[in-house]
């Protein structure tokens, strides 16, 4: 039986001025599944996450959201509003704004020029800023520009607004770097709490991150996958040994 | 609660909107009572010289607004907004030029003075219509947002931003000001119009109708102010911060970035359109030399010494820089440039937030 997937990508290809940034790379992520990516430098994780979302097209290859979506069809915005959310390496909150604002902005629905102009935030919106403002631990920061939190704040907030648009799919790049142990910690029981109503891929670097979080990990190099499978598998196989962990 | 999720302008929302409302009217009051009921035989008389200022001053604080809009809220640097501030100056010299009708120096009840010169035999298509007030004032904010909305959508769906942009609306304004000098564009070249007699049948040199002409500029510039207030009050004004803050991340949160911006674009050029409208009556003369790129750029210094992303620091941006000006090319004209230079200099330096900026910050988030 062929089960749904939320994501497929087949045989993509992006090439830039002859290099292969993603070489015929195959791979197919589950709803509610929490993934991890991981692989050396220029393994191809970055391009695999603008090719999602729309900022990278390949040059061969299939992306589909869902049997429905053709991503590679649809523009930024577009995917963004069809339910694909990226969380960026660096923390990209709008630092002049408050964490509120953020999460208002960040709010699922019309995003139209005329719409926004006359928006007012109805209860059911008020109820859900305030719970994911809850999930992410900040309600004492809500009335507190961007620019006074902290790192690890800061992560929260962008995985907050991420949240907001009601996503069936997260991308979330290198969550955990620069953070605290304590912060550290605290990600990883956001991001498993996530995992279910949403699918999660994550790309890090950290492996006792990877390995605290992941159910199945998926292993890139020089943009293929080479191995795929839980942790213990991922560490055994020759291959991941040989060019990850440098044996 | 988020009470500041519905501000509210005139119920005194924030203190500093209130101030700026509360000032315009007492403009508008006081500035009359000075020129109309005070004899002028007393010190305390304000001369129809002193009033046009007034206007005048008005007239570039609502400029000014414009260019903060886009500028202090959405960061688009527009270096060309002489360009729309002129196109209304021009739609209402229109306007004004057939209100002359026979009393030119030429007596053409329909061709104004220049194109009988040019020896034209018919009004030019374009110049239909301009003989109706309320076709000309349609124009003044049309014309200007009708260039903004095609030169915006062009630049901004190329995704032209930055100084790049800045650059090509200088060159908007250099190619727009080389038009504007030629004869036979129909505009009265490089002497422009001028020797206006009436608006709406009221006499440009009594000066019962320069206090009209300046109670308009107060309220249109107290109505621009509320409206822009409105805006950046919004979601949407939140948008355009973020935008302002970081544009690919505000697009990959849904938003359609290039339609804010090609929105506030065209609302901020028809609010320069109405200010370049209700300067030239006051003035009494436009011609191309209103174009020149030197005038966008100034304007742009206005909003920096006053203090960007605020709206009220852009108006009193205006007003004192051209006080300055009008004090100095006065007393030592051979200073101003450098005063302006070294004013711009100074802000940049020492003032970041303009000099609004030295006002206390009762709320604690602008």
């Amino acid at each position: 039986m062929i089960s749904e997937k939320i994501l497929y990508l087949e045989n993509l290809t992006v090439s830039f001025d002859g290099f292969k940034a993603l070489d015929d790379l195959t791979l197919y992520v589950d709803p509610g599944e929490l993934r991890c990516i991981i692989g050396p430098n220029g393994a191809g994780k970055t391009t695999m996450m603008d090719v999602i979302t729309g900022k990278t097209r390949p040059t061969s290859g299939t992306a589909w959201f869902g049997r429905e979506l053709d991503l590679l069809k649809l523009s930024e915005p577009e995917i963004a509003q069809a339910g694909i959310g990226r969380k960026f390496q660096k923390p990209t909150v709008f630092e002049q704004l408050t964490v509120f604002e953020n999460l208002e902005l960040s709010l699922a629905g019309k995003k139209s020029f005329i719409r926004t102009l006359l928006a007012r935030l109805s209860p059911a919106q008020q109820k859900k800023i305030d719970e994911v403002l809850d999930i992410i631990g900040l309600g004492n920061e809500r009335n507190k520009p961007g620019s006074v939190l902290s790192h690890g704040q800061k992560q929260w907030l962008e995985i907050g607004m991420l949240l907001m648009q009601e996503p069936e799919l997260l991308l979330v790049d290198e969550p955990v770097a620069g953070m605290t142990p304590q912060e550290t910690e605290r990600t990883a029981q956001l991001l498993q709490s996530l995992a279910g109503d949403h699918s999660v891929v994550v790309v890090e670097h950290d492996m006792d991150f990877v390995r605290s979080i992941a159910r199945k990990v998926t292993v890139l190099h020089e943009g293929r996958v080479i191995a795929e499978g839980d942790m213990d598998q991922v560490q055994n196989d020759p291959r991941v040994r040989e060019v990850y962990l440098g044996e | 609660m988020e009470l500041r999720r519905h501000p509210s302008i005139l119920a005194g929302g924030d203190w500093k909107s209130t101030g700026f409302l509360g000032v315009l009217v007492l403009v508008a009051v006081i500035v009359p009572l000075l020129n109309r009921a005070v004899p002028s035989t007393s010190s305390l008389h304000l001369s129809a010289y002193a009033l046009t200022l007034v206007g005048k001053y008005m007239c570039y604080a609502m400029l000014a607004l414009a260019i903060d809009l886009i500028w202090g809220y959405c960061g688009i640097l527009s270096l060309g907004h002489a360009v729309f501030f002129s196109l209304g100056g021009y739609a209402m010299g229109m306007y004004l030029m057939r209100q002359i009708g026979t009393r030119g120096v030429y007596g053409d009840p329909v061709l104004p003075d220049f194109m009988v010169f040019l020896n034209w035999k018919s009004l030019p298509w374009f110049w239909y219509g301009f003989d109706h007030f309320g076709f000309a004032l349609a124009m003044t904010v049309l014309a200007p947002a009708a260039l903004a909305l095609v030169f915006g959508w062009f630049a901004f769906r190329s995704r032209v931003t930055g100084v790049y942009f800045s650059i090509i609306t200088q060159a908007l304004s250099y190619a727009l000001m080389l038009a504007f000098f030629r004869n036979d564009m129909g505009f009265g070249g490089n002497n422009g119009f001028t020797d206006f007699k009436e608006i709406l049948g009221f006499d440009l040199h009594s000066d019962s109708t320069r206090v009209g002409l300046l109670v308009a500029t107060a309220f249109a510039l107290a109505a621009t102010y509320i409206a822009c207030r409105a805006i950046v009050s919004s979601r949407a004004g939140r948008v355009m911060r973020a935008i302002r803050d970081g544009e690919s991340r505000t697009r990959f949160l849904g938003y359609p970035v290039e339609s804010f911006k090609l929105g506030v674009f065209v609302f901020s050029a028809a609010i320069a359109g109405v200010a370049g409208a209700l300067y030239v009556p006051q003035v009494g003369i436009i011609n191309p030399s209103e174009f020149a790129p030197i005038n966008s750029i100034e304007s742009v210094i206005w909003v920096a010494v006053g203090g960007r992303g605020t709206l009220y620091g852009a108006a009193v941006g205006a007003v004192v820089v051209n006080y300055a000006k009008t004090y100095l090319t006065g007393a030592l004209p051979e200073v101003w440039l450098y005063a302006l230079g070294a004013l711009f200099v100074f802000v940049t330096l020492f003032l970041p937030r303009g000099i609004v900026g030295l006002l206390p910050m009762k709320d604690k988030h602008r």
